[in-house]
């Protein structure tokens, strides 16, 4: 297939990239663009390891063509930090264990950023649903919980910045 | 739990969770090289089958393909075990299960690559095929590997003791089977392997090879690819980057590891090959189906006098740990109880499907779902609390016990408490409504096998330790992150005996050209050995610094203290207030992310004028002074177990033995649907021995994820299979829980300081899984009255179990089985039976020629 050319805006950056048309997010956004934070898990969208936010909405980048995303806002992972320093929720993956292998961290990170902002003070049963879109095999997802909920604490009293 | 540790002890986050949670860190697809090609593997559609041709002319003619790689390419088998050597990277004359690999094809890219495999044409002579390893058991033809007969790796009769006395002193016998289906770690991360060779300027042509893989075993990678590519193995460097978990599915050497090696070769190009999420279930190497057959028997005061298992485990189409596997199934029926008496049959069988190898618990946790069941029956029987039975028969280390295991700290008695007063059970258990139920179990691992795969008289671990003017102490290890925090542990460890801050640390691990060896992330081995590796080595670099610094600050070295990035003098004025002090560059926050200990250079220049005895230094002032006299501080640690921990002498008594065993036990709370058989769990108390917590956030992780891995396989996780085929090769498939199926756990740490472990710690990550299965068993049990003997009690199974104890009639979904006492593997894995007529199968499909061997049901 002969390949197109298309314009992605990717975490508030422009580019300009040759594409084949069947081309799907996930793989332009790791080997064309090189942001390779989004990650592939799986074969037919289960995992969610490769979430990101078009226009603000987590969406599996595994699931969209490239060429479908053109005049959106793309958000992944290598947007959410500010200013070089961590956002308050990735610091707080670290800081409770949120994170071990860490490769299922980037599409967990980009569902909660979606989460909050649709909803900034989620009950357990409201984060557990959201986070039903993506699988870990490492942690048991009960220290992620504490990390949301020490994010969400740590923006309220402004400690940290967060898109 | 103690302030005695500056570091070791508080919750630290991972060194590398900033990688992570910026998904800066890369892992193996993450990486490329210029002129990369990408490989694709053609896998067998056969479970058993001779390769009567390939020809791969029409593949390598199209646009885009470099070079299409077969067996022929690399004729050379390896294995994980020195006993297993039966595997080639690409099968040479014959296939033995659904998924083999038998050809690659490297392109300039994987789309290319991907639609060329339909063109390599392969002649095959189906073989009739074994998928039931009691049936496979009784082969005498078209075995799977002829050097193997009855299609059995292996087999072990153990007696220790007079089981048969035991028995006859017994006054109740509980004998029953059990089955738990196979299950595989699908870590996140699918496996790949980045291959390439440098070329020698002395004589022209490719010399070294580099490997990047995503694998536990960086060293055993490096032995494999050095026997099959004939090279030595000072010729290749195996690179270690961020791994997306293992849980023992990276354990091994997988073959995309070493076809990308040949590929690269014949390419004469870097080669990238990556698994879909498809091909990782075909690679498993996970936890065999396994029959029990177990018949315990106990006093009326509860004490157990004798055990005999029988164990068979359908080991897949390969040895790969098979033989080490079969072994712990028998042997770690020692170290966790006092039994007396043990006769242990165990039969490793092949079958046509992925082999199965090590997976989180390895051989010990299909046996601990029958013992701890039994034991919960046994003392229904005698009519004694589940929980007492337990406390009547701890050991009392040190010991050894009946087949060769030495136990020194043993923190069962406490788990057992804490396990029993945080769930409430003395108030709440036969007391909570119908359909919810208490269960509680309990089991153990090794911290490390005290002999190690291939035997020698070499360390396991050896940490190197290098600091330099900078004053950044830089720790060399060979320990394989794998999420697990191994990283972060080493840095712990040096930081703490070298009274530096945590940052000042540098760990750089897993590298063959850098790195000495530490044998890889598996039997969790990491924390005890490479961990003592490390204090050892910062030990050493300790004694120099020491010793420049005490002729500085006129005193012995016995009196410093090296603390929060300071060497000071013990006694005297500066006494425990300025121990407390935080130094300027105070290592507290060790969370928080700033940057500690930076070198002032004018106060490092300065602080070399000055003459005269002080109080204290500074940890970059007591470096210089030490490099002053010594030069570069460079220590080296090495570990290797201690011989009384090595275990016995009877056959197979090499698989078992360990320096320390990690302890725990669990109440799961579950309610169980009787119109559905749904079975929720509700919580799991997990208590964990792990000798000293080094690192508490870590700690849990790891105790709720085994909980949480042993959880999926009580309830949901299972591979189905059909004909050798694998029906759910996909995570949602294979039911791996979402957070909206996962229970709250409460891991509760549990500290009894081992004499030899790093700081006392033992291990914390495979331990506790073994336990949540029969503790959820039991629990269905205390809510409903059905024992299951099968996992994953699955509501198909718990409901016919429910209503065959109602005597009503089975649903015609299970027809013919009784659900309760299982027999034999049904070939379908699942309990759907599928009776119809089906979709027309292939002409060649084996079940349609009725040539299958022994495998009809």
């Amino acid at each position: 297939m002969k390949k197109e050319l298309i314009e992605l805006r990717v975490n508030g950056r422009t580019y300009e990239v040759a594409i084949e048309p069947s081309a799907l997010l996930l793989d332009v956004l790791r080997q064309e663009l090189e942001l390779t934070g989004s990650k592939r898990g799986c074969d037919d969208s289960s995992c969610g390891a490769c979430t990101v936010l078009i226009d603000g909405v987590a969406m599996m980048s595994c699931t969209l063509l490239a060429a479908s995303c053109e005049g959106r806002e793309i958000t992944t992972i290598e947007g959410v930090s500010e200013h070089g320093s961590l956002a308050a929720i990735q610091k707080a993956y670290g800081d409770w264990g949120g994170a071990q292998c860490g490769y299922c961290t980037p599409g967990f990170i980009m569902t909660v950023k979606s989460l909050l902002a649709e909803n900034p003070d989620p009950s357990e049963e409201d984060i557990r649903d959201a986070l039903s879109s993506n699988l870990c095999r490492c942690t048991g997802y009960n220290q992620m919980y504490e990390a949301i909920r020490s994010a969400i604490a740590a923006e309220r009293q402004g400690l940290a910045t967060v898109k | 739990m103690s302030n005695e540790f500056s570091i070791i002890g508080k919750p630290t986050a991972m060194v590398d969770a900033a990688e992570k949670t910026t998904g800066a860190g890369k892992y193996t697809d993450d990486l490329s090289l210029p002129g990369m090609l990408i490989g694709k593997i053609l896998h067998s559609p056969f479970p058993h089958a001779r390769i009567r041709s390939i020809d791969t002319s029409r593949a390598e003619k199209v646009e885009g393909v470099v070079a299409v790689v077969i067996g022929k390419d690399a004729p050379k088998t390896y294995g994980i075990l020195p006993v297993g050597h039966d595997e080639y990277p690409l099968a040479l004359d014959k296939v033995r299960y659904v998924g083999d690999n038998v050809a690659c094809v490297v392109a300039i890219t994987e789309g290319i690559a991907e639609k060329v495999l339909e063109l390599i044409d392969v002649g095959y002579e189906v073989l009739p095929a074994y998928f039931d390893p009691e049936e496979s058991m009784k082969a005498e033809t078209d075995l799977i590997h002829d050097q193997k007969p009855h299609n059995t790796e292996k087999d072990y009769h153990h007696i220790f003791g007079d089981p048969d006395k035991g028995f006859a002193e017994a006054d109740e016998v509980a004998e029953a089977r059990f089955i738990a289906n196979e299950v595989t770690h699908a870590a996140m991360e699918p496996h790949s392997t980045l291959a390439a060779f440098e070329t020698d300027p002395h004589t022209g042509k490719p010399g070294r090879l580099t490997v990047w893989s995503s694998t536990q075993v960086p060293y055993y990678l490096q032995h494999k690819l050095s026997l099959v590519l004939d090279m030595p193995m000072a010729q290749i460097r195996v690179i270690k980057p961020l791994v997306g978990g293992g849980f023992g599915g990276k354990s091994e050497v997988i073959p995309l590891e070493i076809i990308a090696a040949v590929a690269a070769r014949k390419a004469q190009a870097p080669v990238k090959i990556t698994y879909t999420r498809e091909e990782v279930f075909w690679a498993h190497r996970g936890r065999p189906r396994t029959i029990v057959d177990l018949k315990t028997g106990v006093k009326k005061d509860g004490r157990i006098t004798a055990v005999k298992a029988r164990v068979v485990q359908d080991g897949g189409a390969y040895c790969s740990y098979g033989v080490v596997t079969i072994l712990y199934s028998g042997a770690l029926l020692g170290a966790l109880y006092d039994i007396p008496n043990i006769q242990y049959d165990g039969y490793r069988v092949l079958t046509n499907k992925p082999a199965c190898g090590a997976m989180r618990g390895h051989g010990t946790v299909n046996v601990r779902f029958a013992f701890e069941s039994q034991l919960d029956e046994l003392a229904a029987k005698i009519g004694m609390d589940p929980a007492e039975i337990r406390r009547r028969n701890l050991l009392r280390p040190p010991c050894i016990t009946v087949n060769g295991l030495r136990v020194q700290s043993y923190g069962l008695p406490e788990c057992i408490e804490k396990t029993v007063e945080r769930s409430a059970w003395k108030d709440r258990k036969g007391k909570l409504p119908k359909g919810r139920g208490l269960g509680i179990a309990c089991s153990h691992y090794v911290s490390g096998a005290a002999n190690s795969i291939i035997r020698s008289d070499m360390p396991h671990s050896t940490v190197n330790i290098k600091i330099d003017r900078d004053g950044g102490v830089v720790v060399y290890t060979g320990a394989s992150e794998i999420g697990q925090g191994s990283d972060t542990m080493t840095a712990q460890i040096a930081a703490e005996t070298l009274g530096c801050s945590l940052p000042r640390v540098r760990v750089i691990a897993a590298d063959t050209d850098l790195t000495p060896i530490d044998i890889g992330s598996y039997s969790s081995r990491v924390t005890f050995m490479a961990g003592n590796a490390t204090l050892r080595a910062a030990q050493e670099v300790k004694k120099l610094i020491a010793a420049a610094a005490a002729k500085k600050m006129d005193c012995t070295p016995e009196d410093l203290i090296f603390r929060n990035d300071t060497v000071e003098r013990k006694n005297g004025h500066v006494g425990k207030a300025a121990i407390d002090r935080p130094a300027e560059q105070s290592s507290a926050a060790t969370v928080s992310g700033r940057v500690e200990g930076q070198i002032l250079r004018g106060s490092l220049q300065q602080k070399r004028k000055d003459e005269g005895p002080k109080e204290r230094m500074t940890f970059e002032e007591a470096v210089v002074a030490a490099i002053d006299f010594h030069g570069a501080l460079t220590g080296t640690g090495s570990y290797a177990p201690p011989p009384e921990a090595r275990g016995g002498k009877h056959k197979g008594a090499g698989v078992g033995p360990s320096p320390a065993y990690s302890y725990s036990a669990q109440v799961a709370e579950v309610s169980v649907d009787e119109d559905t058989g749904e079975v929720t769990v509700h919580k799991v108390w997990a208590a964990h021995d792990c000798g000293r917590a080094l690192n508490p956030v870590s700690v849990e992780g790891q105790i709720i994820g085994s909980v949480w891995m042993g959880m999926g396989q009580a309830l949901t996780e299972e591979m189905v299979w059909k004909d050798g085929m694998l029906m759910n090769p996909g995570l949602l498939e294979y039911r791996s829980p979402s957070s909206v199926e996962s229970p709250d756990v409460e891991p509760i740490i549990v500290e009894s300081i081992d004499p030899e472990g790093p700081f006392g710690a033992k291990e914390c990550s495979e331990g506790s899984l073994a336990a949540t299965i029969p503790a959820i068993a039991n629990a269905i049990y205390d809510a409903v009255g059905v024992r299951l003997h099968e996992s994953p009690f699955t509501p198909e199974r718990v409901l016919a179990a429910i209503r065959a104890k109602k005597n009503a009639k089975a649903l015609n979904l299970t027809e013919g089985i009784d659900p309760t006492a299982p027999q034999r593997f049904r070939e379908h894995g699942g309990s759907l039976w599928f009776k119809g007529k089906g979709p027309e199968r292939h002409p060649l499909d084996p079940s349609r020629h009725e040539i299958s061997a022994g495998g009809a049901d």
